[in-house]
């Protein structure tokens, strides 16, 4: 990696300082996260962009960059804002959001397995929409609002469950991931005893896919996210002293049962966002935070980083699922083995040390 | 605000931080009944008992962490709970038995996590935050450490991290349960006169502890618990007796003088 320098040895804290108002205005980061982070938001542009110029009718990148200044041929135009942006854009968005997801719960968790998908609120998001599809028969906002619902309905269940005098992280993944595994059940279940024709379209749905993604969910998404990550950014401070458990987050100031509550809903939020939109798309919120983590060798996981990961790795993997094969897969499909190696290499690793 | 004001000398007013007839329970177990107790200013206060007397309840009462379901606890005058946490933080610190410290962290970022009550989402790192962590590394002998990271440390080196880490908060009252707990012996010596040392330099001390003999040693004040009761209070030399060892401790024991510091030291007797 760019511009990597091990933290000397010395009396102060490391990083770049920046200061205006004699302070008032404050802030230290360390020189690896921040190169990291421009690293990966040019890795993000540059495949977006080759993104925006891949598909059955080939761009050029100048032709890419022509039509994103709304300049060149209304073909190309279109092509590009309307086909093709949208989609990259969503990547981007929806990665970012199951990135930062998993970041807030393995925070809350302590715990690198404490991610949504694990524990729960995927399974939850599924099982809501699924309802919808088969019961309702609803179409895609409708879908999307029962994964909405669905997820923060299992997030309340986990939380009630998992309470015990304050909800401690390792008992949030152990409810987690058995109501997981009954949700799960309940979801092939429900799967089965459906007309094939429906079942079909729930099981479209599962995989977790962009096809077929545009202009009129990007709206919605963007709207949502604007809201919700902001908020997740005000918290990071009071979330980090969270990680050194709850007695020495209270002691140093932090209403640590109200600021786990509202963690745990922009969490939810931003899963439920990214499942209603794409269906569960898995292993990005469990991975991102922890790659992110390894990359800017930061002390426990971080929010901008992990969103920005998640945003290349899913971009990454729908560009793969469209272009690498004969047909299209569903992008869930190519996050699932990203996950798998994930795994592999997270074994490896823990089984060095 | 930023931390200059700590450096001050405690005010002389007796009792900045006092619990006032305290009942203290979990759900369906009592621990304490009409408990009260003041922590005198500038003392290095050790309060003693045996296991599950409730001191280490007593502690977090004082510190916010535990609400009492009667009575009250009083920091400089108000309702420690009717006042704003972030503001407590700045006069009243506590290290934990359970601190948990996240993977990856250098003992220097660990010790500048202490600034967070001093902090806010523009003021994230002034330069006071800067000189409170410096110094709170040099008093607890961890500058030399400050870019290693905290799981590579020894016990008594990570102790001091976390000791340096609540004393970047700059709080004229300190708080600490069992902090020598898993140290051994060198290590137990060693944190105590750190803690001995900041109270020198006038900072409130208030220390949960399992080693009687150091506790008398270490101690301005001592507070023996048992059964949720305070049951003896005062310099070690006034209070401690055979006496009291057997009521706190149920330990048949003889009490002569330390012959390094002179204070109580307790020698137990052989059980038949």
């Amino acid at each position: 990696m760019t511009m990597a320098r091990r933290p000397q040895t010395g009396s102060y804290p490391q990083g770049l300082i920046i200061r205006f108002r004699d302070s008032r205005l404050s802030c230290r980061i360390s020189r690896r996260t921040l190169a990291i982070g421009f690293t990966l938001l040019l890795l993000c542009i540059a495949i977006g962009v080759a993104s925006l110029a891949a598909g059955t009718y080939p761009l050029s990148v100048a032709d890419v960059a022509r039509a994103l200044l709304g300049h060149g041929e209304a073909m190309v135009l279109m092509i590009v804002t309307e086909w093709r942006l949208p989609r990259v854009a969503l990547a981007l968005l929806l990665g970012g959001a199951l990135g930062m997801s998993g970041a807030i719960f393995q925070s809350l968790t302590r715990n690198p397995l404490g991610s949504p998908d694990i524990i729960g609120f995927t399974a939850g998001s599924h099982s809501g929409a699924l309802v919808v599809i088969l019961v309702f028969s609803g179409g895609y906002y409708q879908t999307a609002a029962g994964a909405l619902a669905g997820g923060i309905l299992t997030a309340f269940i986990v939380y009630l469950l998992a309470w015990r005098r304050g909800a401690e992280g390792f008992r949030l993944i152990i409810v987690g991931i058995g109501i997981s595994a009954m949700l799960g059940a309940f979801n092939a279940w429900m799967i089965r005893k459906a007309d094939l024709q429906v079942a079909m379209s729930a099981v479209t749905w599962s995989a977790g896919s962009l096809n077929g993604l545009g202009t009129e969910q990007l709206l919605p998404v963007t709207v949502i996210l604007c809201l919700i990550v902001p908020s997740a950014l005000l918290l990071s401070r009071p979330m980090r002293q969270l990680e050194m458990g709850d007695d020495m987050a209270r002691a140093t100031g932090v209403p640590a049962d109200r600021v786990r509550l509202c963690l745990m809903a922009l969490g939810v939020a931003l899963t439920a966002t990214a499942t209603a939109s794409a269906g569960p798309v898995a292993f990005i919120a469990l991975a991102a935070p922890q790659i992110a983590r390894r990359l800017t060798r930061s002390a426990g996981v971080t929010l901008i980083p992990a969103a920005l990961t998640g945003s290349l790795l899913l971009l990454c993997a729908d560009w793969i699922a469209q272009h690498a094969f004969a047909t299209q897969l569903p992008v869930g499909i190519m996050t699932v083995s990203i996950g798998g190696f994930y795994f592999l290499w997270l074994i490896v690793r823990e089984g060095r040390r | 605000m930023t931390g200059n004001d700590t450096n001050k000398r405690p005010e002389t007013t007796p009792g900045r931080l006092h619990g006032w007839n305290l009942t203290l329970r979990y759900e369906d177990r009592p621990i304490s009944h009409s408990l009260s107790v003041a922590i005198p200013d500038g003392s290095f206060t050790v309060i003693v008992g045996a296991n599950a007397c409730g001191k280490s309840t007593l502690l977090k009462a004082l510190a916010r962490l535990f609400k009492p379901s009667a009575g009250t606890i009083v920091l400089d005058g108000k309702d420690i709970f009717e006042q704003r946490t972030h503001d407590v933080a700045r006069r009243l610190g506590l290290l934990p038995q359970s601190a948990n410290a996240p993977d990856g962290i250098t003992v220097a970022d660990l010790v500048a996590r202490g600034r967070y009550p001093h902090q806010s989402f523009l003021r994230q790192w002034s330069k006071a935050d800067e000189t409170a962590v410096c110094a709170a590394m040099e008093a607890a002998s961890v500058a030399d450490l400050s870019a290693r990271l905290i799981s590579e440390l020894s016990g008594g080196q990570r102790q001091r991290a976390w000791i340096a880490m609540v004393l970047a908060q700059e709080t004229p009252i300190l708080l600490l349960d069992e902090p020598t707990t898993f140290l051994d012996i060198a290590h137990q010596i060693e944190t105590l006169e750190l803690l001995a040392d900041l109270n020198a330099k006038g900072r409130t001390i208030v220390a949960v502890l399992h080693d009687l003999n150091q506790a008398c040693r270490y101690a301005s004040n001592l507070i023996a618990m048992r059964n949720g009761s305070i049951i003896a209070e005062g310099s070690p030399a006034d209070i401690v007796t055979e006496h009291l060892v057997q009521a706190v401790f149920g330990l048949g024991c003889i009490v002569i003088d330390d012959p390094v510091s002179g204070t109580p030291m307790i020698v137990p007797r052989k059980r038949k």
